[in-house]
């Protein structure tokens, strides 16, 4: 057999490629060459992020177990982007004593997932799509329980990892009556076997729980507080902005691809799944306190202004969803990246304890500010134009209720952003936080988000350019 | 009495298998909805995660019998099983170490 066209897995050779250096270079290099350590893995997973940002042409080799199609990149891509800079913002919490020595796992783990994500979207067998989803998923909770000694972070692992596994094990039951029902398991071959009998409705349903789980809709999404509270908070932006987006997309291929004959029976779930998630963790979001949960609802109700594109399952629905992500990863990463620095120098996580961050740390303050109002959808911001496009996905295929509901719960997401915002700049504290300091590389995060909230909203060639590949799917 | 000689002869309908999964599943189901120990929470999802192996296996070895799909990811299945269990379990001894105890009662910490 001929093994060469597994060559043509760019993107999966040169990350396995970055892990297995770094792993080998922590393990050997030494007081000395651990000095290093970060700069060459940033500069390493920069140079791999650049090396494989171009498209390519569709190609599926392994008898269809890998398809590539030229959107996949801008996916991964993204992706990323959003790892590189949830990489820049732990730098800081990951050069301090007590973590030093468990860098190398932190970055080895944290690629890792990227790595299962990247064959999760690659997929084009549910067997790959399984691996894939569990290499997400199991490092992934290592990682919420990174911090050892601290009773939050095991106790988020525990519920992590225990509802990750309850999500997948019904989804792979979901599996294997699509392999009952039709005995392949090839994407390309489901597409015209499966037909809208009851044993594939059921198994439809089973399936897409997995799926639901990592995206945290609303019936879904119990663990997602606890979670996002107890990991440490560069873990939790990763978990809500790069393991989220992957599985949305996926989501998207799949429903467009293998479910599309059952597009009159998963059009309704997801109505259903969109109006419950934006409206339940809206409410939910403006009585919380912590900002971590705060957070963690309004990503929750973002998720639902998701689903928004993907109920379309258009070309036009394909540009908007990964347009979305990618504004929602700079906006949430800036959102995040606020709390941790604050966080790591004053373990203060509330709401109450922003009040008046504006006298004290007034660039801290302004990025927080930006962010939000991008995650609101305040116009010049990016946030305005992906929810536009979602929302114009959405009415193309006559969801105008749907587009309403959507817009009255942007008033009240507006209301519980602006909370935050009112708290930094508006209230007055006898003790507000302290000036915080942070290092270049967080510093070169906020950056980069800011950049990214302000200027891929009015620079329309972004849009364009995931558009022009969004009709091959 | 005939269910059993039928298995010894190796012609049992595909109707008792899959009723044994989804008898499995659902018992795993409902143990994890209703079990206080983590440990037995652990256990329920295995037990969900062989009924669905158990389905692959049989819908290969009766519909599907000229293929090898459902044997090889019923291999694949069990392997990730036994990572998902490793990582779950050492999460428990860590729960073990901070809490002296794996009661889903006690993880109340971050609760409203």
């Amino acid at each position: 057999m001929d093994y060469s066209s597994f060559l043509q897995m760019n993107e999966e050779f040169s990350l396995l490629m970055v892990m297995l250096f770094l792993l080998i270079y922590d393990i050997f290099a030494g007081e000395k060459g651990s000095k290093y350590f970060q700069p060459i893995a940033l500069v390493l997973f920069a140079a791999h992020t650049l090396l494989n940002c171009i498209p390519r042409d569709a190609f599926s080799i392994a008898g269809g177990m890998y398809q590539y199609v030229p959107m996949q990149t801008y996916v991964k891509t993204i992706l990323n982007i959003g790892t590189f800079i949830v990489l820049l913002q732990a730098h800081k919490f990951l050069n301090e004593d007590a973590n030093r020595i468990k860098r190398g796992e932190f970055y080895f783990l944290t690629l890792s997932t990227l790595l299962g994500m990247y064959f999760m979207i690659s997929s084009g067998n549910f067997l790959m799509f399984f691996i894939g989803l569990e290499t997400a998923s199991i490092p992934m909770a290592t990682l919420v329980a990174f911090d050892k000694y601290n009773r939050k972070s095991a106790e988020a692992g525990a519920k992590y990892i225990l509802s990750a596994v309850f999500a997948s094990s019904i989804s792979l039951f979901g599996m294997s009556l699509i392999y009952g029902s039709t005995g392949t398991l090839y994407f390309s071959d489901l597409a015209t076997l499966i037909t809208a009998s009851p044993l594939t409705i059921m198994a439809f349903v089973f399936f897409s729980v997995g799926l639901f789980f990592k995206i945290s809709l609303v019936p879904f999404h119990l663990w997602t507080p606890d979670v996002y509270e107890g990991a440490q908070t560069n873990i939790t932006s990763y978990l809500s902005v790069i393991s989220k987006g992957a599985a949305v997309f996926v989501l998207f291929t799949l429903l467009t691809k293998v479910f599309g004959h059952l597009v009159t029976q998963w059009q309704p779930i997801l109505y259903g799944l969109a109006v419950v998630s934006i409206t339940v963790a809206n409410v939910f979001a403006i009585r919380q306190q912590n900002l971590k949960r705060f957070l963690a609802f309004s990503s929750i109700s973002q998720a639902g202004y998701i689903l928004l594109a993907i109920i379309s399952g258009t070309a036009l629905g394909m540009t908007s969803l990964v347009y979305y992500v990618l504004v929602y990863m700079f906006s949430n990463l800036a959102a995040f990246g606020v709390i941790s620095v604050i966080e790591n120098q004053t373990k203060k996580v509330l709401m109450s304890d922003y009040n008046g961050l504006y006298q004290t740390n007034p660039r801290l303050s302004f990025v927080m500010m930006l962010a939000l109002f991008s995650l609101a959808g305040i116009p010049p911001f990016a946030g305005f134009f992906s929810k536009f496009f979602v929302f114009s996905a959405a009415a193309q295929q006559g969801y105008y209720v749907l587009v309403f509901i959507a817009l009255l719960n942007t008033i009240i997401s507006l209301y519980y952003y602006l909370l935050v915002i009112k708290a930094m700049f508006l209230n007055k504290s006898e003790n507000p936080i302290e000036v915080v300091k942070s290092d270049f590389p967080v510093k070169l995060s906020f950056v980069i988000c800011t950049l990214g909230i302000l200027l891929v909203g009015l620079f329309s060639t972004i849009y364009d350019q995931i558009g022009l590949l969004s009709f091959g799917m | 009495m005939e269910l059993i000689t039928n298995f010894l002869s190796g012609s049992v309908q595909i109707e008792a298998y899959l009723g044994l999964s989804l008898i499995m599943f659902f018992a795993g189901i409902y143990g994890f909805l209703s079990r206080k120990s983590l440990l037995m929470i652990l256990i329920s999802i295995e037990l969900m995660l062989n009924a669905a192996d158990i389905n692959f296996v049989v819908f290969n070895r009766y519909l599907y019998p000229g293929h090898l799909e459902g044997f090889y990811f019923t291999l694949f299945t069990i392997a990730i099983a036994a990572c998902e269990t490793a990582v779950a379990i050492a999460i428990i001894i860590n729960i073990y170490r901070n809490l002296n105890s794996v009661e889903v009662g006690n993880l109340d910490e971050m609760k409203e």
